[in-house]
C-alpha cells in the first residue's frame, strides 16, 4: 500500500511520506555516488591536465589535453604494465590450475591423509605469505647462487613464490564448489571408460567453470596491486611491476610527475575496473561463498 | 567403443594424454637435474637435497599406480612447501638468531673477510714482477719468482705454478691458459687492476697478491692471523687476543669487537628487544596499540557506512538502485595501491585537492600532522573498503530468510524491534567471517600505510625509522632493513612477524570460534 503513495499527487503531508520512505534513500545515494566517485572524476581530469604537475590539476577540465598520456612512452610506463600483465596473468592461470587439480583430489578421492591436509590448508592460510617477506628474500638469494632465474629480480621468481600461496587461500573455496557437483556424473562417465584425468579435464573442470573463473580473476586482481614482495624482490627497474614502479614516481617526486601517475593510474585501473564491472555477479557470489567455507 | 582394460591410475598403453605425461616429466626431470647439478657446483647442499626429494617424489607419483591423489595435489603442493611452509619455518628461525648487518654470514665467511679486510702490505717485503693476465673475462696476475718459475691465479683461484710460460726481461709474455693483456688493455681496466687480489694459497692467512701499477706485485698479508686450533684471532701489530663470544663476533678482553661477525642463535633476545629494548619497547607499544585500533576502526566504519547504504538502497520502489550501486563499488574495482597513491596526493599539504579546492585554499599537515595522519588513513580506508561492506551487507539482507520477519511482523513487533532482535544478529552470523577476514586484512595493510603516508610522521626520538602511523607490518619492513634506510636486522624483524601471526591466529581462531556459537544460537 505504501508503493502507491509515491504515485498519486503529492499533498504536503504525502511529500513528507515520500520523503521518508524513499526520498531520503535517493538523497542517501547522490551524496555515496558523490563521494565515492569523486576522486575518479578527479584522476581523469588530472591525467588530461595540461601542466603534468600537482598544483596545475585541482582545477577540474580546466584543460584538456592528452600530453601526459603521450608522455608515457618516454618512460618505463609500458614495461611496468606488461610486466604486471605477465606476472598476474601467469599467476591467476597458474592458481586456477593448481588449485582446481587439489580442490579435485580432495573432493573426489579418499585417501589417507586427506582430513590433515584439509585441515593443514586451512591453518596454513591464516599465516599470510607477506609476513614472511624477509625468509622470502633470503630463501631467493640462495636460490640465485644455484639458478640464477629463480633468484631475486626475476619475475619467474616473483611468479613461482605468488604460486606458493595460491593453495592456501583458494583450494577451499573450489572445494566447497566441487562437492557440489554430483558424483554421480563422473562415476557414469568412469563406468564408460574415461580415466580419471578424461574426467578431470572434459567434466570436472567443465563444471566448475564459474568457480575458475572467479579464482583466476580474484588472483589477477590481488597479484596486480601487491606490492611489498614485489618491492622487496624485483631491484632493476625494467622488471618492476606496475605497483612498484608508480610508487617510485609519487615519492620521489610527486609534484612534477603527477600528471605521468594520473595518466598511468587511469590506464591501470582500466583492465581491472572492466574485469570486475564485467563480471561483478561472479565476484560477488565468489566472495561470499569464501566466508562460508573458509 | 571403449576398451575395458582401463583400472587403477587410468589408461594403460601410449595414449596421447600418456605421451603428454611423459614429454611434461621429462621437461621437469630435465630442468630438475640441472638444478640438481647447479646446486652441487654452488655447495648449496639444502637446495640439492630438497630438488632430489621433489624429483624422486615427482616421478614416484607420476608413474606409480598408488599414488592417484598425489598426482593432482603435488604441483600445487611443490609450491606450497618451498615458497610458503618452508619460509614460514624459516622466518621462525631467523627470529631466533642475529641475522642481519654485522653477522650476515657463516664463521667461516667472517673469518676470511676478517682476514682480507684488514689486509696490508708488510712493511719490506718482496716485489716481484708481475703481468696482468685475463681467463675469459676474469682477470688475473701472473708473478715472477727469483728463480724464474711463474705462478698465476684469478681472485677466486689462488696462485699455482703454470708450465710453459714464456718470460722476456721478468715479464710473462705467454702463460697456456690465460692471455697476457696489452698495456691499452690494462689501461683500460686500470680500476679492476688495482682492487684485485689473488690469494696467495686456500689458506687466508697467508695473504694475497696485489699491485698498483700492473707492474710490479706486493704480498699482502693480513694483520689479523686466525688460529683455528685455539680458535682465536690475533692482531699482530698491537697483539691483542680475539676470542668468539655468544653474539658471534670476536671479542677482546677489554670488550671491544671485531667488526664482521657471523650468525648466530640468540634465543628470545629478538623479542626481548621488541617488548623491552629502549630504542624499540616505546615505538613498538605504540604501534601495537595503533595496529589494533587501526584494523578494528577500519572494519567498524566501513560495515557501518556499508551497512547504512545496503539498508537505504535496499528497497524495491527506490529507482535507479542499480545504478547507484554500480557507482558507488567503483572504489572498490580500483587497485589499493592506486588509491592509496592518488589520495597521498589529493591530502598533500599546500597543492593538493582536498585543502586547495574542497577547504578552499587552506593548510591543514593532513599526512604530516600525527593526529590527522590517523584520521586521514582511517578516511581513505574507509573510501577504499566500504564498498566491500556493501556489497557482502547487500547480499546478507537479500538472503534474509522472509517468514522469520513476517512472523515478528503478525507478532506484532515494530520496524525497529524487527531491526535490532532479528535482522541485525541475522546478518552479524552471515557477515562475521567476512569481518574477521576484513580485519587479518587490515592489520595487515602494508600497501595503504606505505603508500599513504610512509609510517609518518616519525616519532621524535628518532633512532629508528618509524612513525605515528605505522602499523606492525610496516615497521617490519623498516626493521628489515630491505628498503635501504636502516641497517638491515632480520632477525628483530621476523621476530616482529611471528609476533604478528601469533596476534592475527588467535584472534581469528577466537572470532571463529565465537562465530560458531553465535550460528548455533541464531
Amino acid at each position: 500500500m505504501n508503493s502507491r503513495t509515491a504515485h498519486v499527487a503529492r499533498r504536503p503531508g504525502q511529500r513528507a511520506r515520500w520523503f521518508s520512505e524513499i526520498g531520503w534513500r535517493h538523497l542517501v545515494g547522490i551524496i555515496a555516488v558523490v563521494y565515492a566517485g569523486f576522486p575518479l572524476v578527479y584522476v581523469v581530469s588530472a591525467s588530461l591536465a595540461d601542466g603534468g604537475t600537482l598544483t596545475g590539476s585541482n582545477q577540474l577540465f580546466a584543460s584538456v589535453s592528452g600530453a601526459n598520456y603521450a608522455a608515457l612512452a618516454g618512460t618505463r610506463f609500458w614495461t611496468w604494465m606488461a610486466n604486471t600483465l605477465v606476472v598476474a596473468v601467469a599467476t591467476g592461470a597458474g592458481t586456477v590450475l593448481m588449485g582446481a587439480a587439489a580442490a579435485y583430489a580432495f573432493s573426489r578421492f579418499r585417501f589417507s591423509g586427506r582430513r590433515v591436509g584439509l585441515t593443514a590448508l586451512l591453518v596454513i592460510q591464516m599465516f599470510p605469505q607477506m609476513l614472511a617477506f624477509v625468509a622470502i628474500f633470503l630463501l631467493l638469494i640462495s636460490l640465485g647462487n644455484v639458478v640464477p632465474g629463480l633468484g631475486l629480480d626475476s619475475k619467474l621468481s616473483l611468479i613461482c613464490v605468488y604460486l606458493g600461496g595460491a593453495l592456501g587461500v583458494n583450494t577451499f573455496l573450489m572445494y566447497g564448489f566441487f562437492n557440489t557437483v554430483p558424483r554421480e556424473i563422473d562415476e557414469a562417465a568412469k563406468i564408460d571408460g574415461a580415466s580419471h584425468a578424461q574426467i578431470y579435464w572434459t567434466i570436472v573442470l567443465r563444471l566448475t567453470a564459474p568457480i575458475l573463473a572467479v579464482v583466476g580473476l580474484l588472483s589477477f586482481i590481488s597479484t596486480f596491486g601487491e606490492f611489498i614482495i614485489a618491492r622487496v624482490l624485483l631491484q632493476s627497474e625494467d622488471n618492476w611491476t606496475l605497483a612498484v614502479g608508480l610508487y617510485g614516481w609519487v615519492s620521489s617526486l610527486q609534484d612534477a610527475n603527477w600528471g605521468l601517475f594520473t595518466a598511468g593510474a587511469v590506464i591501470s585501473a582500466v583492465p581491472v575496473l572492466a574485469l570486475f564491472l564485467f563480471l561483478q555477479k561472479y565476484i560477488v557470489g565468489g566472495l561470499t561463498a569464501g566466508s562460508v567455507k573458509g | 567403443m571403449y576398451s575395458p582394460v582401463t583400472r587403477g591410475s587410468g589408461r594403460t598403453g601410449w595414449s596421447p594424454g600418456f605421451l603428454v605425461k611423459l614429454a611434461l616429466i621429462a621437461l621437469v626431470d630435465a630442468l630438475g637435474v640441472y638444478a640438481v647439478l647447479a646446486a652441487w657446483a654452488a655447495d648449496s647442499w639444502g637446495v640439492l637435497a630438497a630438488m632430489v626429494a621433489l624429483l624422486l617424489v615427482a616421478n614416484w607419483a607420476y608413474f606409480s599406480k598408488r599414488a592417484l591423489p598425489l598426482k593432482y595435489i603435488l604441483p600445487g603442493l611443490a609450491f606450497l612447501l618451498v615458497y610458503q611452509v618452508y619460509v614460514v619455518a624459516y622466518t621462525g628461525y631467523v627470529a631466533f638468531t642475529n641475522y642481519g648487518d654485522g653477522h650476515n654470514s657463516t664463521k667461516e665467511q667472517a673469518i676470511e673477510a676478517l682476514l682480507v679486510q684488514n689486509e696490508r702490505r708488510v712493511e719490506g717485503s718482496p716485489s716481484s714482477p708481475l703481468t696482468v693476465v685475463a681467463d675469459g673475462d676474469t682477470l688475473g696476475f701472473a708473478i715472477v719468482s727469483p728463480d724464474g718459475a711463474v705462478q698465476a691465479g684469478t681472485a677466486d683461484q689462488p696462485l699455482e705454478p703454470v708450465d710453459g710460460a714464456s718470460v722476456d726481461a721478468g715479464r710473462v709474455t705467454a702463460l697456456p691458459g690465460y692471455d697476457v693483456l696489452e698495456y691499452a688493455a690494462v689501461l683500460e681496466r686500470q680500476q679492476e687492476v688495482t682492487k684485485l687480489r689473488v690469494p696467495v694459497s686456500d689458506d687466508p692467512n697467508e695473504g694475497s697478491v696485489r699491485t698498483q701499477d700492473a707492474r710490479t706485485g706486493y704480498v699482502f698479508t693480513s694483520t689479523l692471523t686466525y688460529d683455528a686450533a685455539s680458535d682465536t684471532m690475533t692482531d699482530t701489530t698491537t697483539g691483542v687476543t680475539y676470542t668468539p663470544n655468544d653474539d658471534g663476533q670476536f671479542e677482546a678482553a677489554d670488550g671491544t669487537t671485531l667488526p664482521v661477525g657471523w650468525r648466530v642463535l640468540v634465543g628470545f633476545d629478538n623479542f626481548v628487544t621488541a617488548f623491552g629494548d629502549d630504542r624499540y619497547a616505546g615505538p613498538f607499544g605504540k604501534i601495537l596499540v595503533w595496529t589494533f585500533a587501526f584494523a578494528v576502526l577500519s572494519v567498524a566504519s566501513t560495515f557501518l557506512l556499508g551497512l547504512f547504504l545496503a539498508i537505504a538502497f535496499n528497497d524495491p520502489r527506490l529507482r535507479g538502485r542499480r545504478i547507484y550501486r554500480t557507482l558507488v563499488i567503483l572504489p572498490y574495482a580500483i587497485p589499493g595501491f592506486l588509491a592509496a597513491l592518488l589520495w597521498s596526493g589529493m591530502l598533500n599539504r599546500s597543492y593538493g585537492f582536498v585543502n586547495e579546492v574542497l577547504l578552499g585554499g587552506a593548510s591543514i599537515p593532513w599526512l604530516t600532522d600525527p593526529v590527522l595522519a590517523k584520521l586521514a588513513v582511517l578516511g581513505v580506508n574507509l573510501w577504499l573498503g566500504f564498498p566491500y561492506m556493501f556489497l557482502i551487507c547487500t547480499g546478507a539482507l537479500q538472503s534474509l530468510p522472509t517468514d522469520v520477519l513476517e512472523a515478528a511482523k503478525i507478532d506484532g513487533a515494530g520496524r525497529w524491534r524487527t531491526w535490532r532482535s532479528i535482522t541485525l544478529p541475522l546478518l552479524l552470523v552471515a557477515t562475521a567471517p567476512l569481518l574477521i577476514s576484513s580485519f587479518a586484512f587490515n592489520f595487515n595493510n602494508f600497501t595503504l600505510i606505505y603508500m599513504l603516508t610512509g609510517g609518518g610522521p616519525r616519532f621524535d626520538d628518532a633512532s629508528v625509522p618509524l612513525g605515528h602511523t605505522d602499523i606492525l607490518i610496516s615497521m617490519v619492513y623498516s626493521v628489515s632493513g630491505l628498503d635501504g634506510t636502516a641497517a638491515k636486522d632480520y632477525g628483530l624483524a621476523s621476530a616482529l612477524s611471528i609476533v604478528i601471526f601469533v596476534v592475527v591466529a588467535t584472534i581469528s581462531a577466537l572470532a571463529f570460534r565465537r562465530t560458531r556459537s553465535l550460528e548455533e544460537i541464531a
